[in-house]
């Protein structure tokens, strides 16, 4: 840390930008000046995949304020931006640059979603917009010691943070062996296609395969993966991607007995709907006094549905923009499938979907 | 005196039906919509801008203490930066204008103001307790703030002979009197409430009194060395400017000659047109220049703050031409005058109330109201 940074986060320095916090008169002068929150600049914008009638993937390389504390390989990092009408959103974006130390640039990739209001305002936004980060979140990240052997398994847009680990294990010049295995719609849908392309030439021991279902390449299962990595189930194995996929690993890596194996880590990057509540019953918001039967999706989509504007963030359980009291019902986490029935429980309504009858103070 | 008797006079005179009031009720909600949906870029760069303004103040306030010929200017700037801070900036944030711009420095949740009471207590006795209950007596604490006698409905003993002078005591000592507000110490001078009761608050209250204290009178003089006491007393003096200010604006608000009171039992079952009702018929504007509104935080549109008390500020002045326009079809009073004459007001009752409502001399006249509902026309 900098003697600046050491000085602005002194308790003196402190108490003199009392009660507004240093931040509040640093960003006034200069909004890449901060003593703890974080931002960035654009300073790069390069478009990955442009296929006509789809969204395009994008990579925008941030150049962050000296506050922020580097990433792990596997990350994600928060993404706020000024949306015209002067709305602030917040998104959650996983890193696809190789690990990074404090102050470091970094690169984030989104798809342009229709409906992705950052992500499409972001792949207009160009060099110098301004972005609100968070520091980087996440356990789906490589250890510290990395393991000889791995498999690193994604779909579509799911690939960033296993690249981000790809690109990480490439600087390590790590000798192992690594299976990289990614689902992707076409070739020319694929993302760091270059990149992967000389990885597969020149890496060491890294295995690449493209995989294109829908053009004929097998999809995953159990024998096929037993084919491409023996003994997958013992292999330190990171997934990211849609639930489907997800889930076909999830599958795949469940023993006989029905135990998952220990050795597999993932992440959705979308939240899964196979496990959303029950329908029936009714749920109802009581502080704006509005009910509709149960349709078993989110308490946030449900409530959204009835005309609410709940506040929200990253919409799939990270940010806990979204934590409002359930005061009474059954809720399941759409990312778990965990019930819980506790009366005037907090919860993220983004990702707790009703079993039947439930009330929440919104 | 009946328990209701001035109120009932008041609605008398503004007695809508049940069906005027809710069509009342919903032309308030239509103002609302509109102003909502239509929130964007403008009020977010005014809110910036006011910040940008304040702190801009604050910094040459507090710099300008090392230049000693400059001290009265010092004081004003500071001065100043306390009043956007509290009125048009803390306030306002606090109650939760500018949450839809989900800027972390302008939300509800976390902004905290250049004030001893901390924002987490001013929100639940203010934004909940005094905008639900408004002019309610007995449930909304801000008529009198438990210490003052400004309503005659209040039951009148020889304390209240003090009026005056605890009127005058919480002026000077406004911020303190706000962050003890919570505590309910006349409750617990009266044995209704015991100390232990508001234990929870102790800690945030104590906390935000030191940091304040450590700022404004230990650290700031401190680093300007041999001006330590100058610099010291500049900051208690930006701190009373504040007080005396803030303290004036609040009482134009709810104690002008014509503003109703309301009691529990006519308020049970009220509908939202009766809340929009009790709202408007509790409060006064103030007139005047768009600098006074401003620095009153726009509370100088007290009716349109206790309307929308969600919509930003600087609406108020906009949505205030409607607001009158509806108020004269429904033949509805809309109390409004230049500081001068509303503060006038206000001291004349804490004068007359300091006494009880029936005057040895007036025995004769038995019924007589102390405050005749003064309405004033529509500026």
């Amino acid at each position: 840390m900098s003697i600046t940074q050491t000085l602005l986060r002194s308790r003196v320095v402190e108490a003199l930008a009392s009660p507004h916090g240093v931040d509040r008169y640093l960003e006034l002068v200069n909004p890449m000046w901060a003593a703890r929150e974080v931002r960035a600049r654009v300073v790069e914008v390069h478009r990955e995949v442009a296929v006509d009638g789809h969204p395009p993937v994008t990579t925008l390389t941030l150049q962050p304020t000296s506050t922020w504390r580097g990433h792990r390989a596997g990350q994600h990092v928060q993404v706020g931006v000024e949306i015209p009408g002067s709305r602030r959103t917040t998104r959650v974006f996983s890193v696809s640059s190789a690990e990074s130390g404090p102050g470091d640039r970094f690169t984030i990739t989104m798809r342009a979603n229709p409906d992705g209001v950052v992500s499409r305002f972001l792949a207009e936004a160009g060099v110098g917009q301004l972005l609100h980060l968070s520091q980087a979140q996440g356990d789906f990240v490589l250890p510290d010691r990395v393991p000889d052997r791995l498999l690193l398994i994604s779909g579509g847009s799911g690939i960033t943070p296993v690249m981000s680990m790809l690109r990480t294990l490439q600087r390590r010049t790590h000798r192992g062996e690594v299976t990289f295995l990614h689902y992707a719609q076409s070739p020319q849908h694929q993302i760091f296609a270059e990149e992967l392309a000389e990885v597969a030439r020149s890496g060491y021991g890294v295995d690449v395969r493209l995989l294109h279902p829908e053009l004929g390449d097998p999809a995953l299962s159990p024998a096929w993966l037993g084919r491409v990595v023996p003994e997958f189930r013992d292999v330190p194995t990171w997934a990211c991607g849609p639930a489907p996929l997800i889930e076909a690993v999830r599958a795949a890596y469940t023993g006989p007995e029905g135990e998952l194996s220990p050795a597999l880590r993932v992440e959705y990057f979308k939240p899964p709907r196979t496990s959303a509540g029950e329908a029936g019953g009714e749920v109802s918001f009581t502080r704006s006094d509005k009910a509709a039967p149960n349709t078993g999706a989110t308490l946030l989509e449900q409530a959204e549905a009835l005309g609410l504007a709940p506040e929200f963030g990253c919409r799939m359980g990270i940010c806990f923009s979204c934590v409002a009291t359930k005061s009474e019902g059954t809720v399941r986490n759409v990312l778990t499938g965990e019930t819980s029935s506790l009366p005037d429980e907090e919860i993220r309504i983004c990702v707790s979907a009703p079993d039947g009858d439930c009330s929440v103070t919104l | 005196m009946s328990k209701t008797s001035k109120t009932s006079e008041t609605s008398e005179k503004f007695l809508l039906t049940a069906e005027q009031l809710e069509q009342f009720g919903a032309e308030m909600d239509a103002i609302r919509q509109r102003v909502i949906a239509d929130l964007g870029e403008e009020d977010a760069r005014y809110i910036r801008n006011v910040v940008k303004a304040q702190r801009g103040f604050e910094v040459a306030g507090r710099a300008l203490f090392y230049l000693p010929p400059a001290w009265p200017l010092a004081v004003a700037s500071l001065s100043v930066s306390k009043i956007l801070d509290n009125m048009e900036i803390g306030h306002n944030v606090m109650h939760g204008q500018y949450d839809w711009m989900g800027d972390p420095g302008l939300s509800s949740r976390m902004y905290e103001w250049d004030n001893v009471c901390p924002s987490e207590q001013w929100k639940v006795s203010h934004n909940y307790i005094h905008h639900t209950y408004t002019n309610i007596l007995d449930k909304d604490r801000d008529i009198g703030y438990g210490i003052l006698r400004m309503d005659p409905e209040q039951k009148w003993n020889p304390y209240y002979l003090g009026n005056p002078v605890y009127a005058f005591l919480l002026m000077t000592l406004f911020e303190w009197g706000v962050a003890v507000h919570d505590l309910e110490a006349d409750k617990i001078m009266s044995g209704e409430k015991t100390w232990a009761e508001t234990k929870h608050l102790h800690a945030g209250l104590i906390r935000k009194i030191r940091n304040q204290a450590l700022k404004d009178y230990l650290v700031f003089p401190a680093l300007t060395g041999p001006f330590f006491v100058s610099t010291l007393a500049g900051n208690a003096v930006a701190n009373l400017v504040r007080n005396i200010w803030a303290f004036n604006i609040i009482f134009c608000g709810h104690f002008p000659a014509g503003v109703s009171s309301f009691t529990i039992e006519e308020t049970e079952n009220e509908t939202r047109g009766g809340w929009y009702y009790r709202q408007l018929l509790g409060s006064a504007n103030i007139s005047g220049s768009k600098l006074m509104h401003v620095m009153s935080g726009n509370l100088s549109h007290q009716i349109e703050h206790h309307l929308f008390p969600d919509i930003p500020a600087r609406r108020y002045p906009e949505i205030a031409a409607e607001v009158q326009e509806i108020c004269e079809r429904y033949g509805l009073p809309y109390n409004t005058g230049p500081l001068h004459k509303q503060l006038g007001s206000v001291a004349r009752k804490i004068f007359r109330l300091a006494l009880p409502n029936r005057l040895p001399w007036q025995r004769e006249r038995a019924e007589t109201p102390v405050e005749q509902s003064r309405v004033a026309q529509a500026a």
